[in-house]
């Protein structure tokens, strides 16, 4: 195995008393990306993350996380990943200070070490302010945002993070996501499993499909919509012009398999991007070309697509 | 497990499993001694304390000088309405302890905090073994306070210092008292990693402890009727069931207790069983034994008490190994 990848695993399986939660994962993750884990409810993204970390112990195959084998050398698989875990709790009754500076006795590390990563932490997520106050008066975004300040405590070279934006609302997970970002530009590998997809796609460099502990698919999210949903591209054409001489012209652009027309807009199904061949259908044909659009395949469409396609196979 | 995972060469984990325990340890003692719980109970005790040591005291002045052993009846005397200090910490000690510990891992879970401190770089070893521990200094502390406090008040309230033999039973005493609230610590404990929901440790454990303080002595008293009857009242029967229903009784932490710290602070205890007329061949009656004898008498107890605290513990520490961390 190289060390290109921080986290591989090879047949990685677990079963829970008779019950596949993962079953034979191949999961290769690159220093410096983020990799998202998607996948619905009970597809084993957590046994997974829990495997990685060593807190349960694999059924069967390999695991390697930064070179080292979790089952086996736990602590300092530990001492260098920071887990999130979904839903994150803090001891109510404690500071946010307390909390942190409980990790960091956790971590071993010298007081005075501790107490500046703390400060470093808590400027960092903005939580500076409310650092002497209970746990318990935060809201569920200052939680989130103390989660990623007690992650950091341990400077990980690793971060997984489970279900990091559920229960945020929409403005909370894109800052979220943003301090994400920047993570990563650090050089801190990122792992984070979610079913909010389109949050996912905005922030992850590459993605994986679960279904029933497999991972189903893997790659950038351009990569599986050409898989997925294959050569769909939705062009839309605005255009004014003699609307059946532009559908007639249109039609006659290779690749270019179905033309609907709303009044002035057309929508186009092509099996590439054709927005340049269509435009010049367009203006060829007389019509007078107003706007030109590709809808690119979100992650949402290739989720259904693909769990579309796999019951469908299922069944049949 | 399959062939891949064996085909791995097997190492000994790596580390220490106290990484951290300290860590653990401190937070949890610190959690103990500045919870409502502790203090509500800590003045519960404080009172009784006071209250029977005064009631005590009123009778020990009038024989002082006659009794060598002044200090001890300051714990075991007892007056109207109150029972003897000891009486009440039989019943005490356990909510003490089991306040201490019947939300120690669930809580975890409750919080949610359990995966997040598993995630740094300790074990569950360090986990359990911190909570045990802050739990059984907190109660060695609280305990030794009220025993120092219940000294002091002995000292000015009888104007006569302790001997040498009354101190060191009175450490064997509160030794005894720690360890029998270390038993349900550990007991809780184990609730706490079996039950998801505290609440339902909490009553699992009052539940044990009720068992063993009310139904334990009768049922025991029931079952030695059923298996040994006294049929034709000869002394063979009368003995074999009274030594049944000691042994039966002993199953239970409450007596071992009780027999373990009478045997302390008694010196005069001569036996805890049955005494046939020649064992008490030579004997000087109402004459006090020496410690090492009075010590000789209870060290199955003593022992057994202890054995079943680290017994429990080892029974948690297992389940909590095997125990699944997602919630």
């Amino acid at each position: 195995m190289s060390s290109d990848y921080v986290i591989q695993t090879k047949g990685l399986s677990k079963h829970y008393n008779g019950l596949v939660a993962v079953d034979n994962l191949d999961l290769n993750i690159k220093r410096g990306e983020i990799f998202g884990l998607l996948g619905p409810n009970g597809s084993g993204k957590t046994t997974t993350i829990l495997m990685l970390l060593g807190l349960t112990e694999p059924t069967a195959g390999k695991v390697r996380v930064l070179d080292f084998d979790p089952a086996r050398q736990p602590l300092s698989v530990k001492a260098r990943v920071g887990y999130m875990p979904d839903q994150i709790g803090f001891y109510d009754e404690l500071s946010a200070r307390q909390n942190l500076a409980y990790t960091a006795r956790l971590n071993g590390l010298p007081a005075a070490v501790a107490d500046e990563r703390i400060q470093a932490a808590l400027d960092r997520m903005g939580l500076l302010d409310v650092a002497d106050k209970r746990v318990s008066t935060f809201s569920r975004g200052m939680r989130q945002r103390l989660g990623v300040a007690d992650v950091l405590i341990k400077q990980p070279e690793v971060i997984i993070m489970d279900e990091p934006t559920q229960g945020l609302d929409p403005e909370g997970a894109h800052a979220f996501l943003r301090n994400i970002r920047h993570l990563k530009e650090e050089g801190i590998t990122i792992l984070l499993s979610s079913h909010l997809l389109h949050q996912v796609q905005a922030v992850c460099d590459r993605v994986g499909l679960f279904y029933r502990g497999k991972m189903a698919l893997s790659g950038s999210v351009a990569e599986l919509a050409r898989k997925v949903i294959g050569s769909h591209y939705h062009i839309e054409v605005e255009a004014y012009g003699d609307q059946k001489a532009l559908i007639q012209a249109l039609q006659k652009v290779p690749g270019i398999s179905r033309v609907q027309a709303h009044g002035n807009v057309y929508d186009i199904t092509a099996n590439s991007d054709l927005r340049a061949e269509a435009a010049e259908a367009v203006v060829k044909a007389g019509g007078r070309l107003l706007a030109l659009r590709v809808e690119e395949p979100s992650l949402d469409d290739i989720y259904a697509h693909y769990f579309q396609e796999v019951e469908h196979d299922s069944h049949s | 497990m399959t062939a891949t995972v064996k085909s791995q060469p097997v190492r000994q984990r790596e580390g220490s499993p106290w990484t951290g325990m300290w860590a653990v340890m401190f937070k949890e003692m610190a959690d103990h001694l500045t919870s409502a719980r502790m203090r509500i109970l800590e003045i519960l005790i404080l009172l009784t304390a006071v209250a029977t040591v005064y009631a005590a005291m009123q009778d020990i002045r009038s024989s002082i000088g006659s009794d060598p052993f002044l200090f001890l009846k300051l714990f075991t005397l007892s007056r109207d309405p109150l029972p003897a200090f000891v009486g009440f910490l039989v019943f005490l000690v356990p909510l003490v302890a089991i306040a201490l510990a019947f939300d120690a891992i669930n809580g975890e879970f409750h919080r949610r905090t359990m995966s997040r401190v598993l995630a740094q770089p300790i074990y569950r070893d360090a986990l359990l073994m911190g909570k045990f521990l802050a739990g059984f200094l907190t109660l060695a502390l609280v305990l030794t306070t009220i025993w120092l406090l219940i000294i002091g008040l002995g000292l000015i309230g009888l104007g006569v210092p302790p001997s040498g033999a009354e101190v060191a039973r009175m450490l064997g005493f509160l030794l005894a008292t720690i360890f029998y609230g270390g038993f349900w610590l550990a007991l809780a404990m184990v609730f706490s990693i079996v039950s998801r929901q505290s609440a339902t440790a909490a009553l699992a454990s009052i539940a044990t402890w009720l068992f063993f303080t009310v139904f334990w002595p009768m049922l025991a008293g029931l079952a030695t009727q059923m298996l040994r009857p006294i049929r034709l009242g000869l002394p063979q029967e009368i003995i074999a069931q009274t030594q049944l229903q000691m042994t039966l009784s002993r199953f239970s932490p409450n007596t071992l207790y009780s027999e373990t710290i009478l045997a302390f602070l008694n010196p005069t205890l001569r036996s805890l069983g049955f005494v046939l007329p020649i064992q008490l061949e030579g004997a000087v009656l109402g004459t006090p034994l020496p410690l090492a004898q009075s010590l000789l008498l209870i060290w199955p107890q003593f022992t057994g008490l202890i054995a079943a605290t680290i017994l429990l513990f080892a029974a948690g520490y297992v389940l909590f190994q095997r125990q699944e961390i997602r919630a």
